[in-house]
């Protein structure tokens, strides 16, 4: 029944979901205006974990802002370096060794599988199903124990470097990725009966939350969201980048554009990154991972370039402009979670409260990423 | 529409420079470069080609006394990237939003609006996004906080 409809005499009132809610997974506020349980408006507040990365990106040199990158979104982080580093490259037409991007396409990939297995478990939680965060959560440490002995951190990674990676991968990390690829494949159907043929989290997923592809090409909306919406848009295959031209794997769609659809992308994806992994493994070239000659003192001749990247939650872009000294003169973080989140707005109108939970949470927003 | 007839589309606009760009070197395929009355024009143009709106990128030239605006759009079905770049004074900076076609340039006016105090002629509400409320500051203008 549309909000319309229901009453003559409505009354709405206005409520605060967050900026302290554990549904919003970080400090972000939505100011509900409520018609009863149904949503009159959703207008989400942003910008309470705003740090102002942009401005660090123009008065520090280049290397000095490797860091930070993996600060925005540290669910993912290494999507973000990939993308910082790509775009310096770009300006300052460094070549990277085919070994090291392999390296880049397999921790980076590993980290997708981390942040969707977050993801889940996290979705799940806000759906009231406490279970699958535990099995979830033990599948990510292992691929956290992967990355902490190649990058030495577990999760605000500083690993790439201009010009490559700055620590070669051996034989025990080769040895473990294998190993957990093949424990993750035989974990995947326990994954579909506990989760996906679960009635009640079909009936919470299924219809609700409609994000239509017009929705997202108007919102910019990327990722698992868009591809939910049965557009098969990744930036991996529209603008190739790195090593992956020379893996064989598929775009997950679903034309739902329900939250189902959106859970079942994620879930492909899984398998997808566990494909490209393995191929990687396989056809893994020998060779140096960083370039010869990168200048320690970094300054890219004057130009401007755009670099974007398939992060775990859409396209993350990286618009650097140099005027030729060791710092940037610009540096435009896009985050594939502001232009996601912007459309739950419009999305929710007339959703029910519990439902566009539902919604809000199958968007996998990353705070920090969002406010930067 | 392909590559080709969007680029003279663009190239008709009055005012329009488009040069056809190394998508390896700059990550565009086409870089538009217009007068800033034109660029509601552009928006119009771009939604029409099914074009959704990635970014919108402030540059503060303290030199040059000027604002640039690049709007960064790609088009999911084919992958294709487009700049469209204007600039203002730096005095009074102000062009017309293009909300109304693409929502979700919204918040990204509203953004560039804290960051370089840009005015956006026509938005629904150009309300401080990031910055706090009674931000009165612009902190990526080149001469913040010398």
């Amino acid at each position: 029944m549309s909000i319309e409809a229901k009453s003559i005499h409505r009354e709405t009132f206005v409520i605060n979901l967050g900026p302290q809610h554990p549904a919003t997974h970080g400090v972000l506020r939505i100011k509900l205006t409520m018609d009863g349980e149904y949503i009159d408006d959703a207008e989400p507040i942003i910008g309470y974990g705003h740090r102002m990365h942009e401005k660090m990106g123009e008065n520090r040199t280049y290397a000095k802002f490797l860091p930070n990158t993996a600060r925005m979104d540290y669910v993912a982080a290494l999507f973000n370096s990939f993308g910082y580093v790509g775009a310096v490259e770009r300006l300052a037409g460094i070549t990277v060794p085919e070994r090291a991007e392999y390296i880049r396409v397999i921790t980076a990939e590993l980290n997708r599988v981390a942040s969707h297995l977050l993801w889940a478990g996290a979705f799940l939680i806000d759906l009231g199903g406490f279970t699958p965060l535990l099995y979830t959560f033990d599948d990510r440490e292992q691929i956290l124990d992967l990355l902490e002995s190649v990058t030495g951190a577990r999760l605000t990674f500083c690993y790439y470097r201009f010009g490559g990676v700055c620590n070669d991968i051996d034989d025990e990390f080769v040895a473990g990725t294998r190993q957990f690829i093949t424990r993750l494949r035989s974990r995947m159907p326990m994954y579909h009966a506990l989760i996906t043929k679960n009635i009640i989290f079909r009936k919470r997923c299924e219809g609700i939350g409609p994000i239509t592809a017009d929705v997202c090409r108007r919102y910019g909306g990327t990722g698992p969201v868009l591809r939910g919406a049965g557009v098969a848009y990744d930036v991996r295959k529209a603008e190739p980048y790195s090593a992956y031209p020379q893996f064989d794997f598929n775009v997950p769609v679903y034309p739902e554009s329900d939250c189902m659809a959106r859970y079942l992308v994620r879930m492909d994806e899984i398998v997808e990154s566990l494909r490209i992994i393995e191929q990687a493994l396989d056809k893994l070239p020998a060779g140096p991972v960083m370039a010869e000659k990168v200048p320690r003192f970094l300054k890219p001749p004057k130009g401007e370039c755009y670099f974007n990247v398939e992060s775990a939650r859409g396209s993350f872009g990286v618009r650097a402009i140099s005027d030729g000294t060791d710092k940037a003169y610009r540096m435009k973080l896009r985050s594939p979670c502001f232009s996601n989140l912007s459309l739950f707005q419009e999305c929710s109108r007339g959703m029910l409260l519990a439902d566009a939970l539902a919604l809000l949470g199958s968007l996998d927003l990353v705070i920090p990423d969002i406010d930067r | 529409m392909t590559l080709a007839e969007l680029s003279t589309q663009l190239q008709a606009l009055q005012g329009s420079t488009v040069t056809a760009t190394d998508h390896s070197k700059q990550g565009v395929n086409l870089d538009v470069t217009i007068t800033s009355n034109m660029i509601p024009e552009v928006a119009r143009l771009m939604g029409e080609a099914k074009f959704a709106l990635e970014a919108i990128t402030g540059v503060d030239w303290l030199a040059e006394q000027q604002i640039e605006i690049v709007y960064d759009f790609t088009c999911y079905a084919t992958g294709v990237r487009v700049a469209a770049r204007t600039r203002v004074s730096r005095e009074t900076p102000e062009v017309a939003s293009i909300s109304a076609v693409h929502p979700g340039a919204n918040w990204h006016e509203r953004e560039s609006h804290d960051f370089f105090g840009i005015t956006f002629t026509g938005h629904p509400g150009l309300i401080p996004l990031l910055l706090p409320e009674d931000a009165d500051f612009h902190p990526l203008r080149k001469d913040y906080g010398t």
